[in-house]
């Protein structure tokens, strides 16, 4: 009972981090408005249906085994029966034109969104990361980040998807529903989001060992702070300032990491992996499996299988003076 | 003595009401060549349809019961967040296997082997059409079945998801021969379901009774020959599909490479184009024993007999104009996803119709109130859920939003459960005194039912909420803070319910096969035709076949008309009739039993499996099929001379 009630009060129920039922934009909005027309409509069938069972049931005569079987009924017209039955399909007609109605009115409503003055940004699908590039007509203003997007609120994001191995699929509940990453293939999808804050998503299409291990966060805020993260991000990362921050870069580009990684600004231009020019500012670390501080990312660069069994990260056996100066560094990149 | 005649009309009480067991009218001489031969070579070579489909029906069982205990694993992962009793690695396995048991190894299997077992007793025929080819089917399966689990226990057990999707499947990424086994798996179930689809739709068209006009068939008998010719015209798109796939993986083709004018999406139309049907392919039959179960516990015939007919054709068809539903957050175009949301809606329209002529029935019905409707009860409820929650799904708009999450999961298991398994379960309560000759208990039977009915909903329901909570499927683990845990609990303690209620089931079974009351011929006081003959049938199952007169034989005055005098033993003749209004026709001498099948099935064993190794296995291996289907099929001159005398006349 409790559950059932709390399906029509999203609210009671409600997840801090995602959850279809609490809209924060207008395409989740148009898709909840359907959802609960369908929960009313399908929930007047249900009670319909297993009431008129139970007073089936309830109504009709008790028999035994030995009862003969009515054949006498293989003649006879059940006019009455006829009626009622005949009326149930015509009404569940009725119910699903009604439903398909609504259906088509809701997708002309999710592709009426309007574009002008969007947020352009290529997303790009990995086992088992998300690496975001925010596109401008200005080569110079392109940059790149990985497993969070900063949005603007109240302007018009428009994603262009597309997969490097497998299929993905781009997940936010709160802004919009889902749109697959198809390897040889380029999908666009929009969204909008209307009221500040951050949403987490998830790859919804299964794509291997980390499939579970594969968020991202949408982090949706005013225009001003918008533009100030982004001014942030297209410059370079800031150069290391004394010795143990430019010991620990010298660790980066010495040790594997800087095959796989880049932060602008260095000799490391690495697209294997995600972009770490700001790696500091995130809150999560490898694509939402755990939080961003330096003990967890000390943990991380040391045993990344030992957090995300399957990642094609490498452990990484640095002296405990290098990791620290490596995480000092790293520390820097807000 | 020389032709087939209908003669006499036999007094309706000599085989119908509880109790009259006819057994004593029957000595062993008499079923001649219908009888497998003693010993264990006898059980080898075995092709009554009744032991071959009761083997069927125990394997696909033993199968439904591995796949739940890979599902218990899961329900324990994930029990609680951040849990690591199972890594991603074997977790992915098992959600792959437990997929692919439930829907190729245990659901399509099991459904045709009740067809296997029941459509040739309703009918009235002696035994299922091309009998040697079933039993060659029913150890292509299990092979097949049992593959699938070695290579699980190996720790090579396919881990791309039961519908495998490339690339993660394909050569690049899904590493090792876990593919293999799983498109390999296909082939084996491809082979056996056609097979067993070609002999259904054969002994429906021509083993009928005489007088068995197609109207006058059993509603399950309908749902079969539905369902056969679905798989008929299914299977071949995952034949392509999975054949492609094992080239791409074995000879280096690029049927799904985009990178080398492939397409990933290619594969998801084939597999979908048959992975909808046979979504509807499990789901048909289970219509059927509805059918006969609300018919025989109402003790009057289902209402709507041609509406229902129409319906599971209806269904047939539809269920093909559906699979992009399972693609509405790729690309395909916008305009075209619509037609298929209104295709996915309309199918809702037989099915309910279906619903509402069951529901008549019970109304104006004397009912029975017996574990077999309780769970026919149990599946109004649950698949009503389950078909509107599929609606849901059908928009568009929202299943972008459900999809491919925890919603889907519960969408799924309420439609195949509640759909399939419920009425299967009612079906095994209801037609176990007829293959044993004893009865289910009763009250382990209430027990089993209302633990099933509880813990289903208990374990499933919660799944809706977590899907809408953004929960998606296929997940090893989830973070604490996701704030999934307690549903997640809930649902385990579901599962545990449903684990207790099936072991419920077996002790049931293993109790009653031994010491359960007798049951007599009709235990039920049912109308159709398997109830004329003893529990268990006899060998050749009708001595003498019968001649039909009405749709519910056992409760109309002349629903028996008259008795087929004039087949012989040996060889087992049968009586084939004409397609529409079965009509005598001809006389044909049935197969004997033989050890080429499984011979022929180890012979196609050992070509599958190997081609998972090497490409050139598929042109050796063809030559130990070839000669066991020359052994199989050369002719005996004991058995020519047979067919020879039998050829005198009329």
């Amino acid at each position: 009972m409790r559950i059932a009630a709390a399906l029509f009060s999203p609210v009671a129920i409600a997840s801090p981090m995602q959850d279809v039922l609490q809209p924060a934009g207008p395409q989740a909005g148009h898709i909840h408005a359907l959802w609960l027309l369908m929960l009313i409509v399908c929930s007047i069938v249900l009670v319909a249906v297993t009431v008129a069972m139970l007073l089936a049931v309830r109504r009709a005569s008790r028999g035994d085994e030995s009862t003969p079987g009515d054949a006498a009924l293989l003649t006879r017209d059940e006019h009455r029966i006829h009626r009622v039955v005949g009326t149930a399909v015509g009404v569940s007609i009725a119910g699903l034109l009604l439903v398909f109605g609504a259906t088509v009115i809701t997708d002309r409503a999710l592709a009426q969104l309007p574009l002008n003055d969007g947020v352009h940004i290529r997303l790009v699908g990995h086992q088992w990361w998300w690496e975001a590039t925010y596109d401008d007509p200005q080569p110079a203003n392109v940059f790149s980040t990985a497993n969070e997007l900063h949005v603007p609120v109240g302007r018009p994001v428009v994603l262009t998807l597309e997969a490097d191995d497998v299929i993905h699929s781009f997940w936010v509940p709160n802004l919009h529903g889902k749109k697959d990453l198809i390897p040889g293939r380029t999908a666009t999808f929009a969204f909008r989001a209307d009221v500040p804050g951050t949403y987490r998503g998830q790859c919804a299409e299964y794509c291997g060992y980390q499939h579970a291990n594969m968020a991202l966060l949408v982090i949706a805020e005013p225009s001003d702070r918008y533009e100030q993260w982004v001014t942030r991000s297209r410059s370079s990362a800031p150069q290391p300032a004394d010795d143990t921050t430019k010991r620990g870069q010298q660790v980066f580009m010495q040790s594997t990491c800087a095959m796989c990684h880049a932060i602008t600004g260095t000799n490391a231009n690495a697209k294997r992996a995600p972009d770490l020019t700001r790696v500091a500012s995130r809150e999560t670390l490898a694509a939402g499996a755990i939080r961003n501080d330096p003990t967890a990312l000390t943990a991380w660069i040391a045993d990344p299988q030992a957090i995300k069994p399957g990642t094609h990260m490498p452990a990484n056996a640095l002296p405990s003076s290098d990791m620290e100066a490596l995480i000092a560094y790293l520390e820097t990149l807000k | 003595m020389n032709g087939p005649t209908i003669a006499g009309t036999l007094p309706p009480g000599a085989h119908s009401g509880p109790g009259s067991d006819r057994a004593a009218a029957f000595d062993v001489g008499r079923y001649g060549a219908w009888a497998d031969k003693p010993g264990i070579l006898g059980w080898l070579s075995a092709v009554d349809h009744k032991r071959v489909g009761r083997r069927f029906i125990a394997t696909g069982f033993a199968f439904f019961v591995l796949g739940g205990i890979l599902a218990g694993l899961m329900r324990l992962q994930l029990a609680r967040p951040e849990s690591t009793l199972i890594g991603p690695d074997l977790y992915n396995q098992l959600f792959t296997v437990h997929g692919t048991t439930m829907m190729f190894v245990f659901a399509v299997p099991i459904m045709q082997a009740m067809g296997v077992y029941f459509v040739p007793l309703m009918l009235g025929a002696r035994n299922i059409a091309f009998p040697r080819m079933n039993a060659y089917a029913y150890w292509v399966y299990l092979f097949g079945g049992a593959m699938l689990y070695v290579a699980l226990v190996l720790n090579i057990g396919p881990d791309a998801g039961w519908f495998s999707y490339t690339p993660l499947a394909g050569p690049e990424y899904g590493v090792g021969k876990r593919s293999d086994f799983w498109a390999q798996l296909i082939t084996f179930t491809e082979v056996s379901g056609l097979l067993v689809s070609i002999e259904i739709i054969t002994t429906v068209f021509k083993l009928r009774a005489p007088g068995m006009t197609l109207n006058r068939m059993p509603l399950f008998v309908w749902a079969m020959l539905v369902t056969s010719f679905m798989i008929i015209f299914a299977m071949p798109a995952v034949m392509m599909a999975s054949t492609s796939l094992i080239l791409d993986r074995l000879v280096g083709t690029h049927f799904y490479n985009p990178a080398e004018g492939g397409d990933a999406l290619l594969w998801q139309h084939l597999f979908w184009f048959f992975g909808h049907p046979e979504v509807y392919f499990i789901f048909l039959p289970g219509l059927g024993f509805v059918s006969m179960i609300v018919g025989a516990f109402a003790k009057r015939p289902v209402y709507g007999y041609v509406a229902i007919v129409l319906s599971l054709i209806a269904t047939g068809f539809l269920s093909f104009g559906l699979w992009v539903h399972h693609m509405f957050a790729t690309n395909v175009p916008e305009l075209g996803k619509s037609f298929f949301t209104a295709a996915s809606m309309v199918i809702a329209i037989p099915t309910a119709t279906q619903i509402f002529c069951w529901i008549a029935t019970l109304w104006t019905g004397r009912l029975v109130l017996r574990t077999p409707l309780y769970f026919i009860l149990g599946f109004f409820f649950i698949l009503v859920l389950g078909g509107l929650t599929g609606i849901m799904l059908s928009a568009v708009p929202l299943d972008l939003q459900i999809h491919d999450t925890f919603f889907v999961v519960a969408h799924l298991h309420y439609v195949l459960i509640g759909g399939a398994v419920f009425p299967l379960f009612g079906a095994f309560y209801y037609w176990f005194p007829k293959v044993t000759g004893r009865m289910l208990d009763e009250t382990l039977g209430q027990w089993n039912f209302w633990l099933f009915f509880i813990g289903f909903n208990v374990a499933f329901f919660p799944m809706h909420i977590l899907g809408l909570q953004g929960m998606p499927r296929r997940v090893y683990t989830y973070a604490a803070e996701s704030g999934w845990g307690t549903l997640n609990l809930i649902s385990s303690i579901g599962a545990a319910i449903i684990v207790v209620s099936v072991l419920l089931f077996i002790v049931n079974v293993a109790r009653s096969v031994r010491s359960g009351t007798p049951a007599g011929a009709n235990p039920w006081g049912a109308s159709t035709l398997e109830w004329a003959t003893e529990s268990p049938p006899p060998p050749g199952n009708f001595h003498p076949p019968l001649a039909v007169g009405g749709r519910e034989p056992l409760w109309e005055q002349e629903g028996i008309v008259g008795r087929v005098d004039g087949l012989k033993n040996d060889p087992p003749e049968v009586l084939v009739t004409t397609l529409l209004d079965a009509l005598p026709h001809h006389r044909f001498a049935f197969p004997t039993p033989t050890l080429w099948p499984l011979i022929a099935a180890i012979a196609t064993t050992v070509m599958f499996v190997s081609s998972i190794f090497t490409p050139w296995a598929v042109i050796w291996g063809t030559i130990p099929i070839a000669i066991a289907l020359i052994a199989w099929f050369w002719p005996s001159r004991e058995e020519t001379e047979k067919h020879k005398r039998m050829e005198r006349a009329p």
